[in-house]
């Protein structure tokens, strides 16, 4: 391997699992020295080109990968700036860009003699993509998720229940992704054996959010190629939403050391930042939950507030520890969009393009839509379009007053 | 002597294990709860363990989860909580307390003023759950310096070659989960208890609590045949949930029986 390019934003986590003060291991005793061989096997994993090879070879012949980088020309034109290019994550199998990293993870899973495995999902995608990953190894599969959330994303439920996984709802709390996740950490402690925990997003205890961002990355390394086989040189920014933050990072990190490239997270302001929302860099601080140290919404005595979002997969109080250094030392632009702004934007992008996107996807939209008309149209940007909207169409059609879904 | 080491010493000296009480601060009210520690000590209690209620009790089972709700509900804070304590010390200047929670509250609270005011209040002990001892030393460091223990939970599965590396940070004592799992579910058998604190022996000096599915005074005397202290949890909890003081000192006085005798 080449020597690490010195000062790269690409190089972290430390030895420890620490970017800067984020991240870390913050578990009980009972899952650290499960987490400890859970590093030890991803480490020995992505140096066996075995495991690289089964890996690429399923990304290319399951997922359906690479994802077309789409020039959204008639997008561009309404919005008369930027010349705005869709990473169509959307297309790959399942819808969203979930997948990729399950992959990874279920042959990580069956490399430790893991016979069964839990998941928490909030819109159901990742649950849906891990769901979709055990059917095709023929493991054992249980998804914790919240009660809201299994009647908002009622279609991704019953797709879950298809492919044979038990979904286990959680009444706890607001019944959304936080407590999911408190869930799934309780069975795992109960069921250390033969259980392997396989986290959807970029957060959780070292090693899962490099290991994640790592699985991730495809996006952003295919963008990259693509970019420049179709117009020559690199993009000049970059715009995905953020829940946790996995398509965000996995876009993101393969051009953190790019200076040119602009980089903007979209978190969920949902009824907008002075009221509810989920967006946890603008209105949060950092603390410690789910094994790591990040932004998170909380009051001042330390207890963590429930988020609000409409789009289920951006209603968690936390976002990874990658992103809270990132935003830290600057190199990301951080912002957010409303329900509103992102509704609006999901009705534009599904009239202009004939594609209907995912809610949080959305929220990337939204933004881009605010950012787009203030460039130049030589001025190349990347809108993440991490999963298609089939599952959201009922929220759509209740926050419209439409009827005509059930 | 702190009177965590003092009240071991005692014990040992009587040739019995402790009882260790956990309930939830603010559970099920503010006052209620006040009365109710006030009173454990009386009822047998030899240790207390009072917990800081926390929103993500992501190690703790249902009786646990829902004991914090109530105390948050009730308007139970961090200061709330050493300000029990300062009160209980007013008429108990002997009986150990350890809080015992999770890292947010005490990390946002900061912990150098944490330990301060801890000392301060006559805390003895803390054990905080999503603590390990890889990312302790910013707690413990200034509890050390405030004379307060930090109390390391081992488990089922750290093995031979992790627990040195649990051990050598651990002081006041060790807590032996005895099950992998959360609060109030299944219970380890009496043969799996003497076998773990062999282990954890062969390893420290300090006294073994052990804790996590001991429900009954005939669980607890099993547990108290063999390690120096029973703590019970979500048994006691789901005494509090009912808010009758007397009804959880009758119940800890029965748990208290069982322990007392367990070695005659
Ligand atoms: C389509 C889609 N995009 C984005 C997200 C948010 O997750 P992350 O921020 O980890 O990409 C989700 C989560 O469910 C999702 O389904």
């Amino acid at each position: 391997m080449a020597d690490p390019i010195k000062n790269s934003l690409r190089s972290g986590p430390d030895a420890s699992g620490h970017f800067g003060i984020f991240g870390g291991r913050f578990v009980a005793e009972t899952l650290m020295p499960l987490i400890l061989s859970v590093e030890k096997a991803y480490g020995e994993a992505r140096n066996d080109p075995s495991f690289t090879a089964e890996l690429s070879n399923l990304l290319t012949h399951y997922v359906g990968r690479p994802s077309p980088l789409y020039h959204a020309s008639r997008l561009s034109a309404h919005w008369g700036g930027a010349k705005i290019y869709l990473k169509r994550e959307d297309l790959n199998h399942t819808g969203a860009h979930k997948i990729n990293n399950c992959m990874g993870q279920i042959l990580l899973a069956k490399r430790m003699g893991k016979k069964r495995i839990i998941a928490e999902t909030g819109a159901g995608q990742h649950g849906v993509a891990t769901a979709t990953a055990c059917a095709l190894m023929g493991l054992d599969c249980c998804i914790f998720m919240g009660c809201t959330d299994i009647e908002r994303q009622a279609p991704n439920v019953y797709r879950m229940k298809l492919l044979g996984a038990e979904v286990r709802p959680v009444t706890a709390g607001a019944g959304t992704l936080k407590d999911a996740m408190n869930e799934a950490l309780r069975d795992w402690v109960a069921r250390v054996d033969d259980t392997y925990y396989l986290i959807g997003t970029v957060a959780g205890p070292h090693p899962y959010p490099a290991m994640v961002r790592d699985f991730q990355c495809v996006i952003g390394d295919e963008t990259r190629a693509q970019m420049q086989a179709q117009e020559g040189r690199l993009p000049d920014s970059l715009v995905a939403c953020i829940g946790g933050g996995s398509n965000a990072m996995g876009l993101f990190h393969p051009f953190l050391d790019e200076t040119s490239v602009a980089i903007y997270g979209v978190e969920a302001a949902g009824h907008g930042l002075d009221k509810l929302h989920a967006a946890s860099l603008a209105g949060g601080r950092p603390g410690v939950l789910h094994g790591n140290r990040t932004y998170l919404l909380m009051n001042d005595d330390g207890q963590i507030e429930e988020g609000h979002s409409i789009s289920a997969g951006l209603d968690y109080p936390g976002i990874g520890p990658e992103h809270s250094w990132l935003k830290e030392n600057g190199r990301v632009t951080y912002v957010s969009a409303t329900d509103e702004e992102a509704l609006d934007a999901f009705g534009l992008v599904t009239r202009l393009e004939g594609i209907i996107p995912a809610l949080e996807s959305a929220h990337a939209f939204a933004y881009a839509q605010r950012l787009a008309p203030t460039l130049s149209k030589d001025h190349l940007m990347v809108v993440n379009l991490s999963g298609r909207g089939d599952k959201d169409i009922a929220t759509v059609a209740k926050f419209r007053g439409e009827g005509g879904v059930s | 002597m702190s009177r965590l080491s003092q009240r071991f010493a005692d014990l040992k000296a009587q040739n019995r294990a402790a009882l260790v009480v956990f309930t939830s601060a603010g559970d099920p009210s503010i006052l209620t709860s006040q009365a109710i520690l006030n009173g454990l000590p009386a009822a047998g209690a030899d240790i207390i363990e009072l917990g800081m209620p926390f929103t993500d009790a992501m190690a703790d089972g249902p009786a646990i989860q829902q004991a914090s709700k109530r105390a948050l509900e009730a308007g139970m804070t961090l200061a709330g909580v050493l300000g029990m304590v300062e009160t209980f010390r007013k008429q108990d200047a002997k009986t150990p307390i350890v809080l015992m929670g999770y890292y947010n509250p005490v990390y946002i609270y900061g912990p150098e003023r944490f330990a301060k005011d801890a000392a301060k209040a006559g805390v003895d002990g803390m054990i905080i759950v999503d603590l390990p001892p890889e990312e302790a030393d910013e707690l413990l460091v200034p509890l050390s310096r405030s004379g307060i223990d930090f109390i390391f939970l081992t488990a089922p599965t750290t093995d031979e070659a992790r627990l040195p590396v649990v051990l050598t940070k651990a002081s006041g004592f060790v807590y032996y989960v005895s099950i992998t799992g959360i609060t109030g579910t299944v219970s380890a058998s009496e043969e799996a208890i003497e076998n773990a604190v062999r282990r954890i022996r062969r390893f420290t000096p300090l006294p073994v609590a052990v804790g996590f599915g001991i429900r009954t005074p005939e669980q607890a005397a099993a547990v108290a045949r063999h390690a120096d202290a029973a703590v019970v949890g979500s048994a006691v909890v789901e005494k509090v949930a009912r808010g009758d003081a007397a009804l959880v000192h009758a119940f800890v006085a029965e748990l208290a029986k069982g322990v007392r005798t367990a070695r005659q």
